[in-house]
């Protein structure tokens, strides 16, 4: 496949940012709907099992809401995130007919939604890409693999999805990656919780330091257990190994294979940065590779903050999607002249 | 976790029977149940026998063996489903401390998630 030359890229909310608000009922579905269409962010990801009670049945009745807020809200559905729960069944694991089921239940039901892709899990087998790529293309749903860290797009694991996708040639399969892969600093959110739990805050320092200065995780555990016995200090040593930081430019040789973004943040400290993950550097190089899919906010804070602070992550995210807005515009003259709405 | 406003005694026509916890899974979507590999509930520090658990979702009940054969049921994300446990006469009055756990089977995970949750409680 050529490289695209010319590029668009679309900003999108995942539905998976507002699960405080849902899980505590203070957000309907179509409220969350709503906040999306309320930052103009068009593009609409969802987890069927977190906001579809019945999944994965679809009704009539369901079905006529969802795209009647659709149409009201002037959205467009994008990409519904699939689970493969291998691990069904305690003391045996599905057999490979019944994952590959798993994965038409999934296409079928983002077919019926709308969605033209499916966020796979990151777990799920290459072998069983290639036994699922037919059935993406009679579903017409793309199944992207989900890039995630601490795995990267050049590890052994996505080089073999990769070989597959080359192999089957098929238009289907490709990648998701996860911004969280260029985690250049370790969210201070994580951090300070964590000093809510008893670690120390001497701890703190020299593991976000190290972090930042590109140790590996396996030194910077080993080196804070020579220093401490206190397990929630072991506990802030061993969460970096959960994140990662790479040159984001490993994206270019893959750019044909990414057909959506998940814009992974932990914190927007205004409406021009992001904590942790230096979004400038990630859109010029989405934007060199010619990338014109969504990017799809995924705010992932709430989790580190929720013990003392309301979460508000409609907030969180409209200072995302202002970022972008900025972002995209710098870095597409086009778009500042009005050529291109978003 | 334990959702304190269903948290109380379990009452059956005006009887006492046992006492009765609130509950949500702490994950980010929902689960079939079978999947819920555990539950385990203490009131001030005395564990429940895991065959005196009774999970109630949306009207249907299970114990916890129950639970590791039903795959389609789901503990819907966010749903408040309820743990009862048989105790005639239920808890004296006054605080009771709950402490609850969850062991979830998650598939992509390495190991099983456990999560706890403990809150004191008026009955």
């Amino acid at each position: 496949m050529k490289m695209k030359k010319n590029h668009s890229i679309k900003r999108g909310v995942s539905l998976y940012s507002f699960q405080e608000e849902y899980f505590l009922r203070k957000m309907s579905l179509e409220d969350c709907l709503a906040a999306c269409a309320s930052m103009d962010a068009r593009g609409i990801e969802i987890i069927g099992e977190q906001m579809v009670p019945g999944f994965p049945k679809l009704t009539d009745e369901f079905l006529e809401k969802w795209f009647g807020w659709v149409k009201q809200y002037g959205l467009q559905p994008i990409c519904h995130d699939m689970f493969l729960d291998f691990k069904k069944f305690k003391g045996r694991r599905l057999t490979e007919e019944e994952q590959l089921q798993s994965i038409v239940r999934d296409l079928k039901f983002a077919n019926k939604l709308g969605c033209k892709i499916i966020r796979v899990i990151v777990s799920t087998t290459p072998e069983l890409m290639q036994k699922a790529a037919p059935y993406a293309e009679k579903y017409d749903v793309k199944m992207g693999i989900e890039v995630h860290s601490p795995w990267h797009i050049d590890n052994a694991w996505m080089k073999k999805h990769f070989e597959v996708m080359e192999k089957t040639g098929s238009p289907y399969l490709g990648f998701i990656p996860d911004m969280g892969t260029y985690t250049k600093k370790l969210p201070r959110v994580m951090i300070e919780n964590l000093i809510r739990k008893g670690a120390s805050e001497d701890i703190a320092k020299f593991v976000t330091e190290a972090y930042e200065n590109g140790v590996m995780s396996e030194y910077i555990v080993g080196e804070v257990s020579t220093m401490t016995k206190k397990p929630i200090d072991m506990a802030l040593a061993e969460s970096s190994r959960f994140y990662s930081y790479t040159n984001p430019r490993q994206l270019l040789p893959y750019m044909n294979r990414i057909f959506h973004i998940h814009a992974k943040f932990y914190e927007m400290v205004d409406e021009e940065t992001e904590y942790s993950i230096p979004y400038e550097e990630v859109i010029a190089v989405l934007n060199e590779g010619g990338y014109d899919g969504y990017l799809s906010s995924e705010y992932e804070g709430n989790r580190h903050i929720q013990d003392v602070f309301e979460v508000d992550s409609v907030e969180q995210v409209r200072r995302q999607q202002q970022m972008f807005k900025k972002l995209l515009r710098e870095n597409n003259p086009a778009r500042s002249l009005g050529a291109v709405t978003t | 976790m334990i959702v304190e406003k269903e948290t109380g005694h379990w009452k059956e026509n005006g009887r006492i029977e046992g006492f009765r916890v609130g509950a949500r899974v702490p994950y980010y979507r929902g689960l079939g149940i079978s999947m819920i590999e555990d539950i385990q509930l203490s009131v001030d520090g005395e564990a429940i026998p895991a065959d005196q658990l009774l999970v109630e979702l949306h009207g249907n009940h299970y114990t916890l063996k129950e639970m590791e054969s039903e795959p389609d049921d789901r503990w819907e994300f966010g749903e408040v489903g309820t743990i009862k446990v048989k105790r005639p006469g239920g808890l004296s009055s006054g605080n009771h401390k709950i402490d609850m756990l969850f062991n979830l089977r998650i598939s992509y995970m390495p190991v099983n998630g456990i999560r706890r949750d403990s809150k004191t409680i008026s009955f």
